[in-house]
């Protein structure tokens, strides 16, 4: 069994959004030095998601793969960190910043150059431009089916079973490998990586390749970048003016805004 | 598709499409066991109904639409295909997109066309940026948040149906079981007024409070992303970037900060009520009215003041 999971490195979500600064020229988001670069949370979940996979069977083999900056070695490395066994970066300028599309062309590529495959693994978007593109579009490149939004995933055999969220419930999908999943939220926190992990990690295998190491061609780079153009990229202005609802305890708050709301015809 | 008519945001959907191409021909794809909602999406604009029918296509079947999809596209070659951002649309979009060899943009707040060319607007980086994309391919594949179109009904509209047929199925997956954690009243989605309790309700019994108030304003109650992660209620409550998308007249957001995440959910709701202990909360910025307070002295007394109301107006 072997398991590919698709991670990429984002500014962390969880720092104050006012940290970053768009350029509006450029049309990119610009993190300032010293935010810390994270790998994307659904991502960290994809991976917890083939390693519970793992320990279910007992035996599989987790390559972790990025595309990004050689920055992007640090995500590997906490993947390796986490448990998987060998991690690949994907690194070179015509992919820097590229669009969803372009990003699963190249992660096509890599899980290619990685022999055989039986289960591939990515978070449902990523935490910077939410896209939610790149699983779906590496299993349409690759003639794999897919499985969106998976909060638990179990194999059995040649089989899949996949639990996916919907807006009010779950559905439980069988699926023949091999087959891509993205992971969802409701798969549950991912573990955190022990100092014994930390240290093994250092002596695990972390390879970059070139797009041109991959046999990806500058001109299918370019092609699958056409098919979209970032027009704008801007800070959405807010235009609300908030009323403070006031008095001398609680009750007169309530009674107030219950007032309030009436008059504006809200209730 | 619903009880055999469409649902609020495929009726949105419609209204858009007939808006951003007033001169284009609007087709809806109905996959369904029946004709019986083809009626309805004619109504609300829909000059062209393509309707599959297979026994058992209620509920979304990710290959299913897609084989299906996919063969309707190459054959009508449409200049844009819109899908409401559900897990439905933002299953089968993104898919599509690459089998027809586009692209697709998804969670979009905002379509238009300028000189031919479509523009879509979505919110990235937890709602706090917004990005405009263009789509040069065609067809410009699309998932559209809840409250970006506008419903239009028009009764009087006529429109033809069309059985298509799809022999191409060779499904790759398969749905063996389905379990709803269905809410009692108004779906959120579908709710007019909504109280929602994030991280600072302190516990689940905050929720029963908040269920007091919906219960007099017959509204939908909803949750930030923390309480669902840590159990205090259904993952189905959740509204946000990885939640639903809501759009109500009124929004209560009690023990909420308003981080992006969350705002991405709700910020397009018509007026916000925001309740909570820090002044310095975000979602005081985004919040038409704003009670600084502890929210289990602050509810019950709204409450009773509501039904004060109620009682002086009968």
């Amino acid at each position: 069994m072997h398991i590919v999971v698709c991670v990429k490195q984002v500014p962390d979500p969880e720092a104050a959004f006012s940290m970053l600064k768009v350029d509006e020229e450029a049309k990119t988001v610009v993190p300032p030095e010293g935010l810390r670069l994270v790998m994307s949370p659904f991502d960290e979940q994809a991976l917890e998601a083939a390693l519970r996979v793992r320990e279910s069977l007992g035996e599989a083999k987790i390559t972790a793969i990025s595309v990004g900056a050689e920055s992007a070695r640090n995500v590997l490395k906490h993947a390796l960190a986490m448990g998987a066994d060998e991690a690949l970066l994907v690194s070179d300028p015509s992919l820097e910043d590229c669009a969803s599309e372009t990003a699963a062309l190249a992660l096509m590529h890599a899980v290619r150059s990685l022999g055989r495959v039986d289960l591939i693994l990515t978070g449902r978007q990523a935490a910077d431009w939410d896209a939610g593109i790149a699983g779906c579009g590496i299993a349409e490149l690759m003639g794999l089916p897919v499985v969106t939004f998976a909060r638990r995933i179990e194999v059995k055999g040649e089989t899949l079973i996949v639990e996916r969220v919907l807006s009010d419930g779950f559905e439980t999908i069988e699926a023949l490998l091999p087959a891509v999943v993205t992971v969802s939220n409701e798969l549950g926190a991912a573990r955190t990586p022990s100092l014994r992990e930390t240290m093994r990690a250092a002596r695990k295998p972390l390879s970059v390749k070139s797009a041109a190491d991959l046999g990806l061609a500058t001109a299918d780079i370019e092609r699958m970048a056409a098919r979209r153009t970032r027009m704008r990229l801007y800070v959405p202005s807010k235009t609300v003016q908030c009323e403070l609802v006031s008095g001398v305890d609680e009750a007169a708050q309530g009674a107030m805004l219950a007032r309030r709301l009436r008059e504006e015809r809200l209730v | 598709m619903r009880d055999g008519s469409a649902t609020p945001l495929t009726r949105e959907l419609l209204g858009l499409a007939r808006d951003v191409g007033p001169s284009g021909e609007v087709a809806a794809l109905l996959i369904a066991a029946d004709s019986s909602a083809a009626a309805d999406l004619i109504k609300h604009g829909a000059d062209r109904v393509l309707l599959f029918e297979h026994a058992g296509a209620e509920e979304y079947d990710g290959e299913l639409w897609l084989t299906t999809a996919e063969r309707i596209a190459r054959d009508i070659k449409p200049r844009a295909l819109f899908a409401g951002h559900t897990p439905a649309g933002a299953d089968l979009a993104p898919r599509l997109a690459f089998r027809l060899e586009s692209a697709v943009a998804t969670g979009c707040l905002a379509v238009a066309v300028e000189d031919g060319e479509f523009l879509f607007t979505r919110a990235c980086y937890g709602g706090n940026v917004r990005e405009t994309l263009s789509i040069r391919s065609a067809p410009a594949v699309a998932t559209i948040k809840a409250g970006t179109g506008v419903a239009r009904v028009d009764s009087a509209r006529r429109g033809d149906i069309v059985c298509v047929e799809n022999v191409a199925l060779s499904l790759r997956t398969r749905v063996i079981a389905r379990e709803r954690e269905t809410a009692s009243g108004t779906s959120l989605e579908d709710a007019r007024i909504i109280v929602a309790g994030g991280r600072g309700l302190d516990g689940p019994e905050g929720f029963r409070v908040l269920e007091d108030l919906a219960q007099v304003l017959g509204a939908a109650v909803g949750a930030s992303r923390v309480p669902c992660d840590l159990g205090w209620c259904p993952h189905s409550w959740q509204i946000g970037l990885t939640g639903k998308t809501v759009t109500p007249d009124l929004y209560f957001a009690v023990g909420i900060s308003g981080a992006g995440h969350h705002m991405a959910g709700c910020g397009n709701a018509k007026s916000i009520v925001a309740i909570n202990t820090d002044a310095n909360a975000a979602i005081f910025k985004e919040a038409r009215f704003g009670l600084v307070g502890d929210y289990r002295k602050l509810v019950p007394a709204l409450i009773e003041a509501l039904n004060a109301l109620e009682r002086d107006t009968v």
